[in-house]
């Protein structure tokens, strides 16, 4: 009996390390899930933010092909991070544009001539209101827009390297 | 090169607590008694070079190094000089190397001034902080390496969380740490005593100044913690039971209960395994409540942030100690020498009460916490855990608890006799009396809680004064003042709390400037509204002028600020403190006609509440003073 | 009392103590804790009554209405579904608390389906924070739905 009892102690402990460790790898829906999958774009047209590349306006994705959609700022370290992911599937065929968000000029070029270049059209959004119409709470984040204008799919976050094949995914099921 | 010297200072502090876990684990062996000598020297050097470490990343954090990775998230070089600094610590990886540090040092401590507890304990403790360090630096080295390099180095730095720009919450976390730290040594003993199995007053003496000087900083933390989200999120609350919270309150309610155990311990020799137990989980629940808090697992259901490498490790190496201690308590405690007994009606016999309910109180606020994870585990649903449940569950049993702690230090140890106990109690149980009659005809229609709180506080507070009753101040030893002090600073903490809770009123109301708004005793004219800018915010300041029946005019200037980088709004409250109370101010926004929305508290006598809890943390010092001034008198004597 | 009664008494007063708590507070969790409703959620399965609840989803474009008093607000809160949820609430919203955006809203439900709010907590940080960002007493509260 008192053996038992002594054990006591470590059972609970080991029972509570199981809910935590099944938490920590099944986190579940933590995340905010934008309202605007399976949406059409809000209505916007941003001006260009850099001399060489033109602004972003939503008839602009409504091309017949499916586009990604990249919200980023140059003042944004996770931006730097998924820079390389973005060039990733750049070379795979995908064109990607992108909204600057509270961002300057200056800035964003050289932005792009230190981390790469990977958007045809950039936006720019310096109060953040095309951010909010999108359901975006932060950046970056990266949505799939089919042909059609229509939100497939919104990656909230930076692009690591494992959440490349599920972007491709995304956009290949958007054509 | 200075990150590059700091990351080679920290791999050798790492080689430092392996050889002290080795040399450790060799001289517990039979005929391993000649390289005791070396143990010492590698606890200091371990300190000296986590410390060089630590100093290093604040010099690169004071230089706004942007070419760190850590420095270019979380700093910025428009930043005050006082959060540069502050930016060391107020982020995940510099905050595991300032933990780590605190422990090398106070192992450090053990090694220097540590002479009366047995030798094999001693090097036994020495070796299971070795070993809870090894685990923080592993972390640090190998998933959490706060000297990386960013390469290209950014032209700007990230800046820190506005929330966190504040000299208040700047020493916040490493107060907490100091305690959590603490507390870890005092599990390093437990450990010690297991093995050797040599559990008794002696290892209880060496024990105690180290919970104690934990403790202090535990209450502090949580005083300040508790005041800073009471000025700083404009909510007007001083206690949100927020799993944040909750995190640095349990590691204390643990605590406090083993400070109570480790004095029946060191005193009478009771409560041996009890001790050893109440070691193990106030660790436990500073592990948990880093885990908590760094894992982010339970923020919200709505947060971002969780970051599973992390919290692994964290999840990992809780596992591995708190699991290794509690096996080692199930195989070893059964084979520990049974303490003295002593009756119920005894001081040993409150002490017990003391700690059953600090247990209880401990085990509903755990449950609590992790309620929402459970449930989300086992069933999938969502859920969150309020105040309406920590307050209506943990709220008559603290308030029973205060009861104890009243009468606790009037009883004799070992046997009391209930008349004589009444008798001494006689003073408080009239003062009791008298405040229940007051407050019934003063105040009526109180709550349950607040009366009882209100009563209680002036009952208690009348009872922790009651040991000093006919005995000469002088001679009175320093650490029953300290006691004196803390059990007088909980009755103030209580009566704040009571009173607020009681007494406060609030006024919300939109207003224009001209306009007039009364809150409690005081009328406010609303003059203006201006913008201001500050080095990193721009804010809608409102001058209120404030006037309390006749007395003179004071003025008051709440905010709503926005901060540039990263891009945050908050408000800046306006509190003006007097003796019976503060006021307490918040400019919302306006609405299209022109009119302000105001929120205004007058709180009375709330600022009994921190003072309670600077009291309590003194009590502690003194106490704390008055064992090491003791100790050093005894081994003087024994010397 | 022998020594060995003793211990053993102590010991199984401690855990009866503990496990008294634990079960004390999971009785009372089932009447206070505030589960979390969508308007999908509420449609389903009713309004749930007398209890303290949060509810969750996006502020309805054009629906925020404030009162004559300048301090209390009525708005609409949506989801993916057909549904809504009309909700009251009396005090300072926070700044990021707008239209079209994200909210989640801490109170009781009247018997006419209205919610009433003591406590809105919208996102309060527009930025997205890298994961090893410190933010610990920051994600108090309103920051809870970064």
């Amino acid at each position: 009996m008192r053996r038992i009892l002594l054990f006591l102690p470590l059972t609970l402990f080991v029972a509570i390390v199981l809910v935590f460790a099944f938490r920590l790898w099944a986190p579940g829906d933590t995340i905010v899930r934008s309202r605007m999958v399976g949406k059409p774009m809000p209505d916007f047209a941003l001006k260009p933010i850099v001399p060489n590349h033109p602004g972003l306006a939503a008839g602009d994705l409504h091309a017949g092909q499916p586009r990604l959609v990249n919200v980023f700022a140059s003042w944004c370290i996770p931006c730097r991070v998924e820079a390389p992911q973005l060039e990733t599937v750049k070379a795979r065929g995908i064109p990607i544009d992108a909204i600057a968000i509270r961002d300057k000029s200056a800035d964003v070029t050289a932005f792009l001539k230190s981390n790469g270049d990977p958007f045809e059209r950039i936006g720019d959004d310096p109060r953040s209101q095309v951010q909010f119409a999108l359901g975006s709470s932060g950046v970056p984040e990266t949505f799939v827009v089919d042909g059609a204008g229509i939100i497939r799919h919104q990656h909230i976050g930076e692009i690591r390297p494992e959440d490349v094949d599920g972007i491709i995914r995304a956009f290949e099921a958007a054509r | 090169m200075i990150a590059e010297t700091a990351l080679a200072a920290l791999w050798l502090a790492a080689a430092m607590s392996v050889l002290q876990l080795l040399f450790g684990i060799i001289a517990l062996r039979p005929g391993g008694g000649e390289i005791v000598p070396a143990m010492r020297p590698i606890a200091v050097a371990q300190a000296l070079l986590v410390g060089l470490s630590f100093l290093l990343l604040i010099q690169l954090f004071l230089r706004t190094d942007l070419s760190v990775a850590l420095v270019a998230e979380n700093s910025h070089t428009m930043k005050p000089w006082l959060y540069k600094f502050a930016g060391a610590w107020g982020n995940h990886e510099g905050s595991m190397l300032l933990w780590v540090t605190v422990l090398a040092i106070a192992g450090a401590a053990v090694a220097l001034f540590e002479r009366r507890l047995p030798e094999r304990t001693l090097i036994a403790t020495l070796a299971a902080q070795a070993s809870i360090g090894l685990g923080f630096y592993a972390f640090l080295l190998f998933s959490s390496n706060p000297f990386e390099r960013l390469f290209p180095a950014p032209t700007e730095g990230n800046g820190l969380n506005p929330l966190l720009q504040d000299p208040g919450l700047a020493f916040h976390p490493p107060t907490l740490y100091f305690g959590y730290v603490g507390i870890s040594i005092a599990f390093s003993f437990a450990v010690g005593a297991l093995v050797t199995r040599d559990v008794g007053p002696a290892f209880a003496r060496a024990m105690r100044p180290w919970v104690l000087a934990a403790w202090i900083f535990l209450t502090l933390g949580i005083t300040a913690g508790s005041y800073w989200a009471y000025y700083e999120l404009g909510w007007g609350g001083w206690w949100f039971w927020d799993p944040v919270e909750n995190a640095s309150l349990m590691p204390w309610l643990a605590a406090t209960a083993l400070l109570h155990s480790v004095t029946v311990l060191a005193t009478r020799d009771g409560l041996r395994a009890w001790t050893v137990m109440l070691a193990v989980v106030a660790f436990s629940m500073s592990m948990i409540g880093t885990f908590l808090v760094r894992s982010g697992i339970l923020t919200s259901v709505h947060s971002f942030a969780v970051d599973p490498e992390r919290g692994a490790f964290i999840l990992l190496l809780l596992a591995l100690y708190i699991g290794g201690a509690l096996a080692l308590f199930a195989l070893r405690v059964g084979t520990v020498k049974e303490g003295s007994t002593f009756d119920l009606v005894s001081r040993e016999g409150a002490l017990v009460a003391n700690n059953l309910f600090l247990s209880a109180i401990l085990g509903i606020v755990f449950v609590g916490t992790l309620y929402p994870l459970l449930i989300e585990a086992l069933a999938g649903e969502k859920l969150s855990v309020g105040p309406p449940y920590f307050n209506k569950v943990a709220g008559p049993l603290a308030l029973a608890l205060v009861v104890v702690m009243a009468a606790g230090p009037l009883l004799r140890w070992r046997r009391d006799r209930i008349a004589e106990v009444a008798r001494r109690m006689i003073v408080p149980l009239a003062v009791t009396a008298l405040a229940l009659t007051a407050v019934l005809l003063l105040a009526p229609g109180l709550g349950i809680l607040p009366l009882l709180g209100l009563v209680l506080a002036l009952g208690v507070g009348a009872a922790s004064l009651a040991p000093l009753w006919k005995r000469n101040l002088r001679r009175t030893p320093l650490f029953t003042w300290g006691m004196v002090i803390s059990h007088l600073g909980i009755a103030v903490s209580l009566a704040g709390m009571a009173s607020e809770a009681a007494f406060t009123k609030e006024t919300l109301v939109a207003a224009r400037p001209g306009e007039t708004v009364r809150v409690g005793p005081y009328s406010l004219r609303f003059d203006q509204v201006e913008p201001i800018a500050g080095p990193n915010w721009t804010a809608m300041e409102a001058k209120l002028t404030a006037r309390r029946g006749d007395g003179g005019a004071f003025v008051l200037r709440p905010q709503a600020r926005t901060f540039s980088s990263p891009r945050t709004d908050t408000s800046e409250a306006a509190i003006a403190t007097r003796l019976d109370g503060q006021l307490y101010t918040v400019i919302g926004r306006a609405d299209e006609s022109g009119r302000w929305q105001l929120r205004l508290w007058w709180k009375p006598f709330v600022t009994l509440i921190w003072l309670g809890g600077a009291l309590v943390a003194f009590g502690g010092l003194l106490s704390l003073i008055g064992r090491v001034r003791r100790r050093r008198r005894d081994q003087e004597s024994h010397a | 009392m022998k020594p060995k009664t003793q211990r053993l008494f102590l010991l199984v007063l401690a855990i009866v103590a503990v496990l008294g708590a634990v079960l004390l507070a999971m009785s009372a969790l089932k009447d206070q804790a505030a589960y979390f409703y969508a308007p999908a959620d509420v449609a389903r399965e009713g309004a749930p009554q007398g209890r303290n609840v949060r509810i969750g989803g996006m502020v309805r474009q054009g629906s925020i209405r404030r009162n004559a008093d300048g301090v209390t607000i009525d708005f609409v809160v949506r989801d993916d579904s057909p549904h809504v949820i009309n909700v009251r609430y009396r005090g300072i919203v926070p700044d990021l608390f707008r239209e079209e955006s994200g909210v989640v809203a801490e109170g009781r439900f009247q018997e006419s389906g209205l919610f009433v709010a003591d406590e809105i907590l919208a996102k309060h940080d527009e930025n997205y924070m890298p994961p090893q960002l410190d933010v610990k007493k920051g994600e108090h509260k309103s920051e809870s739905l970064k």
